[in-house]
């Protein structure tokens, strides 16, 4: 099955290690990858920050850059559902509104297409440890994959879990939310992290690369002792002590 | 009090808010009992995704017909002998009731709780004719002894209280000797209260559902207050939100059934109180005189606009149960008495984007407010319609943001530029980077990196390591 990969730029700059564990797991799935080099940013930083006109330009370079794709993965929730979004944006516009909705058809969080598409519930993978998961917002109600996730760490082998307390807080990411109020996103990181800890999980898994940066970057502020994986990488990990 | 609390500016009033160690206890313990509460009873009526629908069919529809059911309304309440008066501002619905207490030569009012009452300022606007007000709602009765503290929450206004702290206040104000043991509390409210109800002379009370087919009005307690306050003074006086309306009972039936669940996970309040115009020939109790007063301020022209769902609402606040945000700043931060998502999206529309304009955007967009809303407003949405119009109509965003934007429009459009400008953030980055990680981040970095590291962008990105290996120079 030929899968294009929609990488996500924080993957693409920041968290290169979570594409390459998505590129690896879907190849030993039986996929073959696709990355088209024109794709840029979803857009969503100017979108939700108000600045629709901006974001347009974006998205139809994004619109344009998977039309050929038979299957479009993402390895966050966050950025499959604004692919979603597209078509809504984009309404009563004859040319861009289909192409939209055609995008949205063929667009799936990863998880949620080695489930769904590819009926997958068990990948093989192994990590030991005990660890938490923390459930996105974006990715749980808007774009309403809640099982998928649940379903493919339950199969990891060695992995203890964990339900995290409040899980379904949001962190305080919220993209430009997290810069431009700054004061209350501290206040709920801090409160995502105390629960964290109430765990005793060495390992917090997400499948948003946001959430996990903003998470982890207050964990490693505060010096905590928790490691904290994308879901990529965990499905995609091999061995019982992960390096 | 007016619709604005305060006039501390918008950080100001946030870092009050978290500093206050107690109330952000009081808050997140009662959202997460109400919240479990709330889960517990809508699971419990089940369908509730149904029932959903069906709230929202009920509101979208009395919204589309508005014109027809306030007609419908007002004459079935004039054909009962009792008045109705169209209020389009504030003043205008103040003129009137001051009128109508003036005529009765009225010295006390009894009030049963009302946002909308609190919204056009009318207690203030009454004491300054020499009238005494007291608040009879025992959240409300707290925060109006205490000086006019306002409120911070729409279903439980004192909810940034404590009980010692109520103690206190009535110690202070009303020269209570006993413990703060709620009961005691308010049992001390109770006594205090019921000689209020036996002398008033006007009772005032909000609105929740206007039945227009009937021209009746119920009012939902848990205390009762408003079943005394309805019946023992002579004039009655009901204030509502021009929306506020049901076509009949059997919609009012299904509309009060998700409001107690959602507001605090009850399947029936303690009191429904149902009034139709004043006292019949037959009736043994009930007021000789009533008028309703039916507040727009503003409420009109949200109408037919993209802002419309809002309408919808029934003030239950289960969004600013479910609110991240609500839960650590609470509600005096919002510098309006609609506080919440709710708050945040109506108060710049009542209000303008002078006073809110920060509303919108103490928001992550997570949609817990969405999700929770038994009449299906889409509350994160209207937040981001809100910012669009901010920065598209209104043209008030800060200049660095509308640069950096118009810089992110030219540079995620266009892959070439994208590449390069990913490809030089190592080396942009370099200077601020220690370990693969920036503490210190320049420009509107440094608000993250005020709270948290931000990861250094990486040297090869993926998209490198993508084409060396599928060039085979690399393989991982």
């Amino acid at each position: 099955m030929k899968v294009t990969l929609f990488a996500t730029c924080l993957v693409d700059m920041f968290q290169s290690n979570v594409g390459k564990a998505t590129v690896e797991l879907l190849e030993r799935l039986g996929c073959e990858i696709d990355f088209p080099e024109s794709q840029v940013c979803c857009g969503q930083p100017a979108y939700n920050s108000g600045y629709v006109k901006e974001s347009k330009e974006a998205m139809k370079k994004m619109i344009q850059t998977f039309e050929h794709a038979e299957y479009i993965v993402c390895p966050s929730g966050s950025c499959a559902f604004m692919f979603h979004e597209y078509q809504h944006v984009f309404k009563g516009d004859p040319v861009w509104e289909p192409k939209a909705k055609n995008l949205a058809n063929k667009t799936y969080e990863l998880t949620q297409f080695i489930v769904d598409v590819l009926k997958v519930e068990d990948v093989g993978a192994q990590l030991e440890g005990k660890a938490t998961y923390h459930t996105s917002c974006h990715m749980t109600r808007l774009l309403g994959v809640k099982k998928a996730p649940m379903t493919l760490l339950s199969n990891v082998k060695g992995l203890e879990f964990t339900e995290l307390p409040g899980k379904e807080q949001c962190c305080g990411f919220g993209g430009t939310f997290s810069v431009k109020m700054s004061q209350i996103s501290e206040q709920m990181v801090d409160e995502k992290v105390q629960h964290v800890e109430e765990t005793d999980a060495e390992y917090l898994i997400g499948a948003d690369a946001g959430c996990l940066m903003n998470i982890g970057g207050r964990i490693n502020r505060q010096g905590k002792p928790i490691k904290v994986m994308h879901i990529a990488e965990v499905l995609n990990s091999r061995t019982f002590s992960f390096q | 009090m007016p619709m604005k609390i305060g006039n501390e500016n918008f950080s100001e009033r946030v870092g009050k808010g978290i500093n206050n160690s107690f109330m952000r206890g009081a808050v997140a313990g009662a959202q997460d009992s109400i919240g479990a509460r709330r889960l517990h009873a809508v699971e419990e009526l089940g369908n509730w995704e149904e029932w959903r629908s069906h709230g929202e069919e009920i509101r979208q529809h009395v919204l589309e017909h508005l014109d027809y059911y306030l007609e419908q309304l007002s004459d079935n309440i004039a054909n009962r002998g009792g008045n109705v008066y169209f209020a389009s501002t504030p003043e205008e619905a103040n003129d009137y009731i001051r009128g109508v207490i003036k005529k009765k030569s009225a010295k006390k009012v009894v009030k049963s709780k009302s946002m909308v009452t609190e919204e056009i300022n009318l207690n203030s606007s009454l004491e300054g004719i020499g009238c005494e007000v007291i608040e009879t709602d025992l959240g409300e009765y707290i925060l109006q002894i205490d000086d006019h503290d306002p409120p911070s929450h729409i279903v439980a206004p004192a909810l940034h209280k404590n009980k010692e702290q109520v103690r206190d206040v009535f110690t202070e104000k009303l020269g209570y000797k006993k413990s703060s043991d709620p009961t005691e509390l308010a049992w001390h409210a109770r006594e205090m209260l019921r000689q209020d109800y036996l002398t008033a002379d006007v009772g005032i009370t909000g609105c929740n559902f206007a039945v227009a087919e009937t021209g009746s009005f119920a009012l939902v307690t848990n205390e009762g207050n408003a079943d005394l306050v309805t019946s023992l003074p002579k004039t009655q006086i009901t204030v509502m939100g021009m929306e506020r309306i049901v076509p009949s009972f059997a919609e009012l039936e299904v509309l009060v059934s998700m409001l107690t669940r959602s507001a605090v996970g009850q399947k029936l309040p303690s009191y429904v109180t149902v009034l139709t115009g004043p006292r019949e020939a037959q009736d043994v109790d009930g007021p000789e005189e009533f008028h309703l007063v039916i507040v727009d301020n503003g409420r009109s022209k949200i109408l037919g606009t993209e802002f419309q769902s809002v309408l919808q609402c029934i003030r239950c606040a289960a969004c600013v149960n479910a609110c991240p945000v609500y839960r650590h700043v609470g509600g005096h931060s919002y510098g309006s008495i609609y506080s919440g998502p709710i708050g945040a999206v109506l108060s710049p529309l009542l209000g303008g984007y002078d006073d809110y304009k920060e509303l919108p955007y103490a928001s992550t967009l997570c949609g817990a407010c969405t999700e929770v809303c038994p009449v299906k407003i889409p509350l994160h949405e209207l937040l981001h319609k809100h910012r669009q119009v901010i920065v598209e109509k209104e043209g008030r965003a800060p200049v660095s943001e509308k640069l950096l934007m118009k810089a992110f429009g030219l540079g995620a459009a266009s892959p070439t530029l994208y590449k390069w400008g990913s490809k030089l953030a190592p080396s942009a980055m370099n200077p601020f980077t220690t370990d693969d990680k920036i503490s210190k981040g320049p420009g509107p970095l440094k608000a993250w990196t005020d709270v948290r590291d931000f990861p250094a962008p990486n040297k090869e990105r993926f998209r490198d390591w993508y084409k060396n290996r599928e060039k085979g120079e690399s393989k991982s």
